[in-house]
């Protein structure tokens, strides 16, 4: 039989990642919840998960460290050591160096890694009380002699009446050791043999004298009988004089020794209960679902001038009603709990309040809460950084706690929950709150304010999503250098996410991000400029209005022009003028201003009419074609005309951009356009 | 006839391989996660093997052997166990539960038939 053993290996690298990252997280809990049995038994099942698989994968570095973690924590289990700071910090060191070494592994460099500093502190662990049993699993010394010949054996095998119900078949037995040498005689021992009256058809009664002649050593047969030794009266003697070897006393074996095994093998197969599938094969099924969806949309569009027969009708709306199911079904794949990107925090809170000497505990709600893998994967810095800044800068000092009133430990908050076709993701602490004056003073020494402008609080707060913007006075180790929260803006925003925060002073601040399911599948608003359709993101739209002439203003000569929502005003972007459409609406009272929100600024976009509101698929253009500004993808309409999804944030940057140069805006709307989606496309089937 | 097995690891690695390396050996494989899930896949239908990890959550293995050695049906079915402790008292304790054999991990695939052929009828 050929297996190669490489099959598996993908699956147990994102286990290891997965057991890497319970073995953390237990690890730090064991400092606050000391030696619970159930948590150290958690950690320690992964460890051994690790050790076992690594084993038979001839990861020999991966299973020697897991094995004396394993060791260390079972010393923990049995009560032999207890948890305290110095041990967890050693275990966590080598759970770092397990992580090293399973990425190395993974590539092909297990040996870059060294181990033998994190080895030696376990090992020292370990030395401060009894040696614990290692090497388990190594090549079983042969005990007994060699093969001098060959030996007859008398055998007696008497088996506890019990054997059956251990699933054992005495034939199974006695037809292996009949392959271990030749069998000169058996006899049956009858003694214990009940009338048949009395007879329990599940309970063996019998037993056997046997003679076997083999060449082979006196281990092989009680290797024969490594599974009911312990069940059974079993003498093995040798007759003859060759080898007087030890008879008698039952002997535990094991069945083998660490062998490397590495042969080729034919097909996969399937895990009944789960199966691993490639990203890629679920992203191009979701493109198809894609294509099917609009193939369906088309479909409905096409027919809807015609009058159709009851069946067809019927037909045509089980085809609809199946799609959207199968799109759902098949977007749900894809999602996965956010507790995957989770997991990493309670570590980073840790380091980073022992650095900064702070006591701060992090809590963490919703871990189930499911999103696209796509989104999952870039949140992490993001994340990373909100909770950074909650740790340095929210949490104060125990000192200033306790002076506040508060407890000595802070507490950061991390909490997902689904709302509508959101999710929303929130880092809170109970830490100073943001710093009004603080900022506001900042604001207007970088001159994104004037001194004389009053903001509310919202907008002030906003202010900390400035680009290079840091109020921290002294700018700490770990945070206040590198990126700002204007990077963790853009993240969020690459995700067609927003984020936001409230704050109060002496109370704490919570950031807000809000993401869609899915990157796939975008909720928008079709608009008509021109025979042309766009779609803009309905996140970030407030309400759509059509404008009395009195609504609107010109600035001073300039193209700039204003829009009065009820006295407030905000800037009107013409999106006819950035996207160069022929044939739209010159007068703004006779189209439709669409009233946008991005970044805490609120502006009009002034489109044609409004058709719609329409769930899309996104195509990208960027991978297909190139970045167009202001666009941040396409879809294909119901009639099979191709409509740009308009990237509502960089439009504002856009226009603002635009209207102080007078560079003229990408125009690829028409063929140029339709060849980057036919690109996308067949690129994405 | 094909025979059938179940297999019963929290790791998806190990049910990978046990799985695959039985299917290669003409077995039909079931799966569980942990005992529960294992007892769960136990519908009253023929069964030729059982393969158990025993530290598991959940369900650990000793409790799962022993649950499946209280139904009728699954009497006398061959129970291997999987494990990496190596001590006696850890098989004793198995096999008073009722498991017929034990393999030591870390192991191979031919390691394994080679434990499966000692109790189960070819």
């Amino acid at each position: 039989m050929q297996i190669d053993l490489k099959r598996f290996h993908e699956t147990f690298f994102e286990e290891a990642e997965e057991h890497l990252g319970t073995i953390e997280a237990g690890l730090l809990s064991l400092t606050e919840q000391g030696a619970d049995p159930e948590l150290l038994n958690t950690i320690f099942r992964s460890a051994h998960s690790i050790k076992g698989a690594a084993g038979s994968f001839g990861f020999n570095e991966l299973a020697r460290l897991t094995h004396v973690m394993e060791n260390v924590l079972d010393r923990l289990r049995s009560g032999k050591r207890s948890p305290d700071e110095a041990l967890t910090q050693h275990l966590l060191r080598a759970s770092d160096t397990l992580r090293e070494l399973v990425a190395a592994t993974r590539k092909g460099e297990a040996a870059s890694v060294p181990t033998d500093v994190v080895l030696a502190e376990l090992s020292a662990e370990l030395a401060d009380g009894a040696a614990p049993a290692t090497g388990e699993g190594a090549p079983r010394s042969a005990a007994g002699a060699g093969s001098p010949g060959e030996v007859v054996y008398h055998i007696v095998f008497e088996p506890e009446p019990d054997l059956f119900r251990q699933g054992q078949d005495v034939f199974l037995l006695l037809r292996d050791l009949a392959e271990v040498g030749t069998v000169l005689a058996v006899e049956c021992r009858r003694d214990r043999l009940p009338p048949l009256a009395e007879m329990d058809a599940e309970t063996c009664y019998v037993g056997w004298d046997l003679r076997v002649r083999t060449a082979r050593p006196e281990d092989d047969l009680h290797d024969v009988f490594m599974f009911v030794e312990g069940s059974c009266k079993l003498e093995i003697s040798a007759e003859a004089a060759t080898g007087a070897t030890s008879a008698g006393a039952p002997v535990t074996t094991e069945p083998g020794a660490i062998r490397e095994d590495r042969r080729a093998g034919p097909q996969r197969r399937a895990d009944s209960t789960s199966i691993r599938v490639p990203t890629e094969k679920v992203d191009a099924l979701i493109n198809l679902v894609g294509e099917l969806v609009i193939s369906q949309a088309m479909v409905n569009q096409a027919v809807s001038g015609y009058s159709l027969t009851p069946e067809l009708e019927e037909a045509l709306s089980v085809v609809q009603r199946s799609t959207r199911e199968l799109q759902e079904q098949v977007m749900a794949i894809r999602m996965l709990p956010i507790g995957t990107v989770f997991n990493r925090f309670p570590r980073l809170v840790h380091d980073l309040s022992a650095q900064l000497g702070k006591r701060v505990r992090l809590e963490s709600e919703g871990a189930e809460t499911e999103l696209d893998k796509s989104v999952i994967e870039p949140l992490g810095d993001p994340l990373t950084h909100l909770i950074r800044n909650s740790v340095d800068h929210g949490i104060e000092d125990p000192e200033q706690r306790i002076g506040a009133g508060k407890p000595e430990e802070g507490v950061v908050t991390l909490r997902a929950y689904h709302e509508g076709g959101n999710v929303l993701i929130e880092v809170s602490d109970d830490g100073k709150g943001l710093d009004r004056d603080r900022i506001r003073a900042k604001a207007i020494s970088q001159g994104l304010v004037r001194d004389d402008v009053a903001l509310t609080d919202d907008e002030m707060y906003a202010l900390i999503f400035a680009p290079g913007f840091s109020t921290a006075t002294v700018v700490s180790d770990v945070s206040g250098r590198g990126v700002g929260m204007d990077v963790v803006k853009r993240n969020v925003e690459a995700l067609n996410g927003e984020i936001s925060v409230r704050s109060v002073v002496g109370r704490g601040s919570r950031f807000r991000i809000r993401l869609p399911l899915t990157l796939a599948i975008l909720d928008g608003l079709s608009v008509r400029l021109g025979r042309d359709t766009f779609i803009l993101p309905l996140l970030s739209i407030r309400q759509s209005v059509r404008p009395e002439p009195s609504d609107i203003k010109t600035v001073l000569g300039s193209r700039g022009e204003i829009f009065l929502l009820r006295g407030e005003q905000l800037p009107l972007l013409r999106l006819s003028r950035l996207f160069h459409t022929a044939g739209t609406v010159e007068d703004p009272t006779r189209g439709i201003v669409v009233v946008t929100e991005t970044d805490g600024r609120r502006f009009g976009v002034l489109v044609d009419d409004v058709i719609g509101q329409q769930q899309v698929v996104v195509k990208n253009i960027e991978r297909n074609y190139r970045k167009i500004d202001a666009v941040m993808g396409a879809t294909i309409l119901g009639d099979g005309r191709v409509a740009f999804i308009v990237d509502v944030a960089e439009l504002h940057r856009v226009a603002t951009r635009r209207r102080q140069s007078d560079d003229e805006m990408e125009h690829v709307v028409g063929e140029s356009a339709v060849a980057a989606i036919a690109a996308a496309q067949e690129d994405g089937a | 006839m094909s025979k059938t097995a179940l297999i019963v690891d929290d790791s998806a690695t190990m049910r990978e391989m046990v799985s695959y390396t039985l299917k290669q050996a003409g077995f039909e494989p079931l799966t569980g996660a942990n005992g529960q899930d294992g007892l769960d896949k136990l519908t009253g239908q023929q069964l030729d093997l059982i393969i158990t990890d025993l530290n598991m959550p959940v369900m650990d293995g000793l409790s799962f052997i022993k649950a499946v050695r209280a139904r009728d049906e699954y009497k006398f079915v061959p129970i291997l166990m999987l494990t990496t402790e190596s001590q006696v008292e850890m098989k004793a304790q198995g096999k008073a539960a009722g498991a017929t054999g034990w393999l030591v991990k870390p192991f191979n695939p031919e390691m394994l038939l080679q434990v499966i052929g000692k109790v189960v009828p070819k």
